[in-house]
C-alpha cells in the first residue's frame, strides 16, 4: 500500500493557490482554503438556528445579510439556505456536528468548501471595481456592512459582502476562479477610477 | 474664408496650442476646441462627401446633430470611422481623414453621381436592379456594396479597453444646460440622490451663448454658481462627456461616457448602466435647417452653430454672413457677428411681421439690413458659398438681387430633443404655433406602477405656456425645470424643505416664428431638386414628393423608400422638414403624418463600450477542472463543452490528433486510461420524499435502488423528449446522488428546483449542486483494478465492489468515493476526491500506473468507446425531438410507476407511431467512416418535392478496436430491417453504403466490464 495522499490530506489546495495581483486600483487576492457548508432547511426552526450559530459563534443574519468574523460566519443564501463559513480544518467536525444535531429534522447539510473559490479585494476603490461587474447598488448608503448579495458578476454567478469599507469578499464557483480573477484585474486596471463610490 | 479671431472663444485655452492633422495636412488648434471648430479655424470648410451623390459637404452644426463632418479617426488599432467632428474634443496629435471620396476630398470621381442625380431619384436602386433576378446577387449587389458605406472598416483589433459601470439614483437628469442644472439643484436640495449627465465638455448648454440675464447676472455666472453649489452636494453626482444614450423599461438608462485618453491605462469609454427611479430629460432643442436650393453647399450652416463657433471658439465662419430665418432667434447670430466686427450684409426673414420685434429692432439699429418676406432662391457656389440669390418667399423664385457672402446662417426654428422621452413610449403632440413636436404630458412613458418615469424639462419639454410665444424662453425653461422637478420629487416621496425659487430673468420678448417648409414657397422642380433635406443620405425635397406621389403615404414607408433620416445622424436635422414636405405632398396635416420612431442610442455608441470588459481573456468564462493545468501542459487539445474546456485528446510526441485518439482508445482497451470526469454534474437529493421525487424526475424507478448501488437513469421533458442521462447512486435511506451530463448540471439542478418550488412545494426534498466539490477521475481498462490495488486502502475487488456499486474509502491515502460504473464497456471505476486533491490524486494514479501503460484519454476516445458499446450520447443521439423509445431504451422506462415527467407525452399518438425512426448501428460496406449527420435516402420525392429520406447518422467514428468505421443512426423501422443496406449521399458527392446492424459493436455480452 502506497500512502501518497496521506501527507497531502491536510494540505488543501485552493483553486488559484493564493494568487495575488496588486498593480491596479485595488488589490486582488485569492483567499486560501475556506471552509463552507451549505445548510438547507427551515431557517425559522430553532434547531437550524442553534446549529448555525453554534458552530460559527455568530448571530443569525437577516434576509440578504451575512454575519462574518474572520473566517467564521453565516450568510443568508435564500429563504431556505444558509452558507456556513468556518476554518477549512473544522469543516468535517462541524458538518458532523450539524448532521448529528439535525437528527430526524428534514434538512440538508453538505460540504462545499472545495466547490468554491474566495477572493478578497481591498483598497479605496473596491466598491467601484465591483460596481463595474455586478448589477448592484454599491454606494455606501445602499450596500452596508453586514449585507450579502448573491448576484451575477459579469457572466458568472457570485456572492459577496463587505468585510469593511475597504475590503470586499467574493465567493464564486471553483471552475470560474481564473475567470473571476482576470475579471477583477480588468475592472481594477490602473487609471480606471470612476471616482464616484 | 473661415478663420480664428484674435480674441474671444470662451471655451478655449489659448495658452495650450495643439497640433492635429486632417487628410495628412498639419493644422493647429487650442485646448478646448472641438475638431470641427479647429477645422473651421484652419479654413477647412469642405469636410466630406455625401453618401449617394458625393456632394461636397461642410460643417453645418456644432453638436451631436451634425450630419456632414464625419471622420475616419486615428489609425491602425485605434482607427474608427464615422466620428463626429463637432463632438470630438481636440487632442494633441489627433489624426482625422474625411470619408466617402476617391481619389481625394477635393476631386472626387463619385461626384459624377451628382451630375446624374436626375436619374438617381428615390427608389432608383429598388426599381433598377430588381430584374433580372440573378444579376442582383452576382453583379449589382457586389458593386453597390463596394460603393456603399461612409467610413472604412477598421483593419485591426481595437487596442483600447472599455468597461461598464452600474449606477443607481433617485433622479437621473440627462442634459447639463441651465434647465438640467436647475432641475438637479431642486432635486439635490430636496435630498434626492441625483445623477446629472452632460454629453459635452462644459456645463450650461446654449444659455451662455444666447445671452440674457439670470438673477441679475450673466447666464455664465448663473451656470458657475449652480455648478459650484451642486458640486458641494454629496447626494449629487455630475458627469461631463457622458451622454444619456437610451431610456429603457423599468428606469434603465444607458450613459455613454468618453474618458480622458491622457490618463494611462484608462478605459476609452465607459457604459453606465443606470437604474433611476425617475428620469428627467433636459436635452434641449436642435435648430432646423431651411429648405432652399443649394442649402448643402459648404458654408451654409445653422445660425446657432455660426454663433457657437464665434462665441465658444473665437472662430469666424466667414467675413460676410447672410442670415436666413423664419424666427427671431437667428437675429442673435447677426448681432453677435456684428459685435465681433464681422459683416452681415443682410438678414433674410421669410416672415412679414406687423412691427419690429425687439431683436429685429436691435439688429436694425446696428445697421443690419433686414429683408422681410424674402427668401433664398439659390445659393451660389459649389465647394464654398459665394453668395445668394434673393427672391420673395411668396413667389416661385424670381431673383430680386444677388448678395455676395461666404456663409449662410439659416434657422428654420427649433425642435425639442424628444428622443429620450420617446424611447420608452412617451407620445408627442404637434404644437402648431411653434411648428414643433413636443412631449405629450398626457402620455408619458410609464413604469410598472403605471406612473410616469420620464419627465421632460426646459426646451426639451417644448413650450408649456400655451400661446403667448414665450415657450422656449429662458424664463419658461427655468420655471418648467423647477416645477417639473418638484412634481418628480413629490412622486418619489421626497419632501422639499424650502420651495425652490425660479431665478429672475431678463430677456428679449420674441415674436412667433412662421413655419417655412420650402423656400420660396412656390419653388419649381429645378430648385426642389437642389433643396436638401437629409445631407448625409442625400434626400431632397423632390425625393420625398416623389415618394408621396408613388404611394408611400406612411411616414415609415416614405422614410425607408427615400432613406430620409436613416443615416448615422438618424435625421436629427432632416426629420421634421422631411415630414412637413411629405404632409404637404399628401395634403395632410403634419400631426396626421406623424413621426418615425425614435430608437436608442441617441447618437451612435462604440461597439467596444457595449462589449465592456468582455474581450480577450475574459471574453467568455472558461470553466476549469482541478486538473486543467496538467492537461494544458500535457498536450491537451481542447473541446468546449458548455463553458468547460475538456481535453479532446492528448497529443504526444508530434502525433496528429487522429493518431492520438486512436492510441488513447487502444491503450484504454488494452491497458488502462484516465479520464477527467470532473465536469459531470453531481446533484445531492435528500429528504423523506426524495425517492418519490426521483421517480418523477427519471423514467426509471429510483426509489427501489438499494444504498450502495448505482442505476443508469433517463430524464425527459414534460413532452417526453429525452433531455439528460446519468448514473444515480443511492447514498443512504434518504439521500441520492444524481450524475448529469457535463452541460446538464446547472440545467437539471434548475429543473429539479423548479418542480420542487412550483409544483411539489410540499414535498420534503432538498437539492444541492456539489459538482465542483469533487474532482472525478475515471480509471478505465483491464488493468484499472490493479492500479487502484497498488494505491491500496480499500477493497476494489469484484466481490467487494461489484459492477454498478459504489463505496467510500481511501485510495493511496486519499479519501474518496468509488463508483464502479462504465461508459466504455471496460472494467472501470470513477473515483471522486475532494477538488483540491484532484491533481495530487491524478499524479498518484499516473505514477503507480506508469509501468501498466496508464495514459490519459480525452473526450473523443470516450465517445468512440461508448459508440463501440452502442451507448447513446445526449446531444448526439438526441436533439430535443427524440424519445427514449426511439433509442431502444424501453428497459429504462418503468412500467410500474403511475407517473413520471414525460410519461403522458410519450403516450401521444405521434410518439407511439411505429413509423418513428429508431436507433440502429450502421456498418459501411467498405469499412469507411460515414459522414456525420448524413441522411439515408429512399425512393421518390415527398410532398415538398424533396427527396425522401429514411434515416440519419447520429454518431460516426473510426473504431480502432474494430479497424473500421462504426456509426449509429435513427432509421425508419430500423430494428426490423437488420442487414439492409442504406445509401447515404455525402456532401462530397459520394454515396456511402452502410448496412443496418446492432448498435452494440463491441462486447455485446458486457463480459469485459463485469470482471
Amino acid at each position: 500500500m502506497i500512502l501518497m495522499g496521506r501527507s497531502r490530506m491536510s494540505e488543501a489546495v485552493s483553486a488559484l493557490d493564493g494568487l495575488v495581483w496588486d498593480q491596479g486600483i485595488a488589490r486582488i487576492e485569492e483567499v486560501g482554503p475556506q471552509g463552507m457548508i451549505t445548510l438547507r432547511g427551515d431557517l425559522g426552526s430553532g434547531t437550524i438556528k442553534d446549529l448555525a450559530t453554534g458552530v460559527t459563534s455568530v448571530d443569525m443574519p437577516g434576509q440578504s445579510e451575512a454575519n462574518c468574523v474572520a473566517d467564521r460566519g453565516i450568510c443568508w443564501m435564500s429563504p431556505d439556505e444558509l452558507l456556513i463559513l468556518c476554518s477549512y480544518e473544522d469543516v468535517a467536525m462541524n458538518l458532523q456536528r450539524i448532521q448529528k444535531g439535525l437528527g430526524d429534522a428534514h434538512a440538508l447539510a453538505v460540504d462545499v468548501s472545495e466547490a468554491r473559490a474566495t477572493f478578497r479585494i481591498s483598497g479605496d476603490h473596491v466598491r467601484e471595481v465591483l460596481a463595474k461587474l455586478v448589477p448592484v447598488d454599491l454606494s455606501t448608503e445602499a450596500f452596508k456592512d453586514g449585507m450579502f448579495r448573491r448576484t451575477r458578476m459579469a457572466q458568472v454567478p457570485a456572492a459577496f459582502w463587505m468585510c469593511n469599507d475597504h475590503m470586499v469578499q467574493i465567493v464564486c464557483f471553483r471552475s470560474h476562479a481564473q475567470y473571476v480573477f482576470d475579471l477583477l484585474k480588468t475592472a481594477a486596471a490602473p487609471g480606471s477610477e470612476v471616482n464616484l463610490l | 474664408m473661415s478663420n480664428r479671431l484674435t480674441t474671444g472663444g470662451r471655451l478655449l485655452d489659448r495658452a495650450r496650442q495643439m497640433t492635429f492633422s486632417f487628410n495628412g495636412v498639419r493644422m493647429k488648434g487650442y485646448a478646448g476646441d472641438t475638431l470641427a471648430s479647429a477645422l473651421l479655424a484652419n479654413d477647412q470648410m469642405l469636410v466630406g462627401r455625401s453618401f449617394k451623390y458625393h456632394r461636397p459637404r461642410g460643417i453645418v452644426a456644432s453638436g451631436a446633430e451634425e450630419p456632414n463632418a464625419l471622420m475616419n479617426m486615428g489609425s491602425a488599432a485605434r482607427f474608427e470611422p464615422n466620428q463626429r467632428a463637432t463632438t470630438t474634443v481636440l487632442f494633441e496629435g489627433l489624426k482625422a481623414e474625411s470619408q466617402n471620396h476617391w481619389p481625394s476630398l477635393e476631386y472626387d470621381v463619385g461626384a459624377i453621381n451628382s451630375a446624374l442625380s436626375k436619374f438617381l431619384p428615390a427608389g432608383f436602386y429598388y426599381k433598377m436592379f430588381i430584374h433580372p433576378r440573378p444579376l442582383w446577387k452576382h453583379v449589382y449587389e457586389p458593386f453597390i456594396r463596394q460603393s456603399a458605406g461612409l467610413g472604412k472598416a477598421p483593419q485591426q483589433p481595437d487596442a483600447d479597453t472599455y468597461e461598464h459601470f452600474y449606477a443607481f439614483c433617485d433622479v437621473l437628469i440627462v442634459g447639463g444646460g441651465v434647465a438640467g442644472l436647475q432641475a438637479a439643484h431642486v432635486a439635490g436640495k430636496a435630498g434626492a440622490k441625483v445623477l446629472l449627465l452632460e454629453q459635452a465638455a462644459h456645463w450650461g448648454g446654449r444659455a451662455p451663448v444666447d445671452g440674457g440675464e439670470l438673477d441679475g447676472a450673466s447666464p455664465q455666472a448663473f451656470v458657475d454658481r449652480m455648478v459650484a453649489e451642486l458640486s458641494g452636494m454629496p447626494n449629487v453626482t455630475m458627469r461631463l462627456h457622458c451622454m444619456g444614450a437610451g431610456v429603457y423599461d423599468h428606469g434603465y438608462v444607458l450613459g455613454y461616457e468618453q474618458l480622458d485618453q491622457a490618463v494611462r491605462g484608462a478605459p476609452r469609454h465607459r457604459l453606465w448602466r443606470i437604474r433611476a427611479a425617475e428620469v428627467i430629460t433636459a436635452t434641449g432643442a436642435i435648430e432646423r435647417p431651411l429648405s432652399f436650393a443649394g442649402n448643402d453647399v459648404p458654408g451654409v450652416m445653422l445660425a446657432s452653430a455660426v454663433r457657437d463657433y464665434l462665441i465658444n471658439y473665437g472662430v469666424c465662419s466667414a467675413d460676410r454672413t447672410v442670415v436666413v430665418t423664419n424666427n427671431d432667434d437667428a437675429y442673435r447670430t447677426a448681432i453677435a457677428l456684428k459685435n465681433a466686427g464681422l459683416s452681415v450684409p443682410a438678414i433674410i426673414d421669410a416672415r412679414v411681421l406687423p412691427g419690429d420685434s425687439a431683436l429685429m429692432a436691435e439688429a436694425k439699429e446696428m445697421g443690419i439690413r433686414v429683408l422681410m418676406g424674402q427668401a433664398v432662391a439659390k445659393v451660389l457656389g459649389s465647394k464654398r458659398v459665394r453668395g445668394i440669390e434673393v427672391c420673395a418667399q411668396a413667389g416661385e423664385g424670381a431673383v430680386l438681387e444677388q448678395i455676395r457672402c461666404e456663409c449662410v446662417a439659416m434657422s428654420g426654428g427649433w425642435s425639442p430633443v424628444v428622443h429620450l422621452w420617446s424611447h420608452c413610449g412617451g407620445k408627442l403632440v404637434w404644437n402648431k404655433d411653434y411648428a414643433l413636436f413636443q412631449p405629450d404630458l398626457e402620455n408619458p412613458p410609464t413604469g410598472a406602477d403605471g406612473l410616469p418615469f420620464v419627465t421632460a424639462v426646459g426646451c426639451a419639454a417644448g413650450p408649456i405656456t400655451g400661446t403667448d410665444f414665450e415657450g422656449l424662453s429662458l424664463f419658461d425653461t427655468l420655471r418648467g425645470a423647477v416645477e417639473a422637478t418638484i412634481s418628480v420629487c413629490e412622486r418619489q416621496g421626497i419632501r422639499l424643505r424650502d420651495m425652490p425659487k425660479v431665478p429672475t430673468v431678463v430677456e428679449y420678448d420674441e415674436e412667433p416664428l412662421h413655419p417655412i417648409w420650402l423656400m420660396p414657397q412656390g419653388a419649381g422642380p429645378k430648385l426642389r431638386q437642389k433643396t436638401w433635406l437629409d445631407y448625409q443620405n442625400d434626400v431632397k425635397v423632390s425625393d420625398v414628393q416623389l415618394a408621396a406621389q408613388e404611394g408611400f403615404e406612411s411616414v415609415e414607408h416614405a422614410k425607408r423608400y427615400t432613406t430620409l433620416g436613416m443615416a448615422t445622424d438618424q435625421g436629427k436635422l432632416s426629420n421634421i422638414n422631411g415630414l412637413a414636405v411629405l404632409a404637404k405632398a399628401l395634403k395632410e396635416d403634419i400631426p396626421q403624418v406623424g413621426t418615425t420612431t425614435f430608437r436608442p442610442p441617441y447618437t451612435p455608441i462604440s461597439m467596444g463600450a457595449i462589449g465592456g470588459e468582455a474581450r480577450g481573456e475574459v471574453f467568455q468564462p472558461i470553466r476549469r477542472t482541478p486538473m486543467h493545468g496538467w492537461h494544458e501542459k500535457n498536450g491537451a487539445e481542447w473541446e468546449p463543452v458548455g463553458h468547460w474546456r475538456r481535453p479532446y485528446a492528448f497529443r504526444q510526441n508530434g502525433e496528429n490528433t487522429h493518431d492520438a485518439v486512436m492510441r488513447e482508445v487502444r491503450n484504454t482497451r488494452a491497458n488502462v486510461g484516465l479520464l477527467d470526469a470532473s465536469t459531470l454534474g453531481k446533484l445531492i437529493v435528500r429528504g423523506p420524499d426524495a425517492g418519490k421525487f426521483l421517480d418523477m424526475m427519471y423514467t426509471n424507478m429510483m426509489s427501489t435502488l438499494k444504498p450502495g448501488k448505482c442505476r443508469y437513469g433517463l430524464m425527459c421533458s414534460e413532452n417526453g423528449f429525452l433531455m439528460d442521462d446519468g448514473v444515480v447512486a443511492r447514498i443512504s435511506d434518504d439521500t441520492w446522488l444524481c450524475h448529469t451530463t457535463t452541460g446538464g448540471a446547472e440545467r437539471i439542478h434548475q429543473h429539479m428546483e423548479e418542480w420542487l418550488q412550483t409544483e411539489w412545494w410540499d414535498w420534503r426534498v432538498y437539492v444541492a449542486n456539489v459538482t465542483e466539490q469533487y474532482a472525478q477521475i475515471a480509471v478505465v481498462g483491464p488493468k484499472a483494478r490493479e492500479v487502484l490495488q497498488r494505491l491500496g486502502g480499500m477493497d476494489v475487488s469484484n466481490e467487494a465492489l461489484g459492477f454498478m456499486e459504489w463505496a467510500d474509502g481511501t485510495l493511496g491515502g486519499f479519501e474518496c468515493r468509488v463508483y464502479r460504473i462504465s461508459f466504455s464497456g471496460e472494467l472501470s471505476y470513477e473515483i471522486a476526491v475532494r477538488a483540491g486533491q484532484g491533481q495530487a490524486f491524478w499524479d498518484a494514479l499516473m505514477q503507480v500506473g506508469a509501468d501498466l501503460g496508464i495514459m490519459p484519454y480525452g473526450t473523443e476516445a470516450l465517445h468512440i468507446m461508448r459508440a463501440e458499446k452502442g451507448f447513446i450520447m445526449i446531444g448526439d443521439e438526441t436533439d430535443g425531438t427524440v424519445i427514449p423509445q426511439d433509442l431502444g431504451l424501453h428497459w429504462a422506462i418503468s412500467k410500474k410507476k403511475d407517473d413520471f415527467i414525460g410519461k403522458r407525452g410519450q403516450e401521444r399518438s405521434h410518439m407511439t407511431d411505429p413509423d418513428r425512426w429508431q436507433l440502429v448501428g450502421l456498418a459501411t460496406l467498405d469499412g469507411s467512416v460515414l459522414p456525420d449527420g448524413a441522411y439515408a435516402v429512399g425512393s421518390g420525392t415527398n410532398a415538398n418535392g424533396q427527396r425522401v429520406t429514411q434515416g440519419r447518422v447520429t454518431s460516426t467514428y473510426h473504431s480502432p478496436t474494430l479497424g473500421c468505421g462504426i456509426a449509429m443512426g435513427l432509421v425508419h423501422k430500423g430494428p426490423d430491417r437488420m442487414g439492409e443496406v442504406l445509401s447515404f449521399p455525402g456532401t462530397d458527392g459520394a454515396i456511402y453504403k452502410a448496412k443496418i446492424v446492432s448498435p452494440v459493436f463491441y462486447d455485446p455480452d458486457g463480459a469485459k466490464q463485469n470482471v
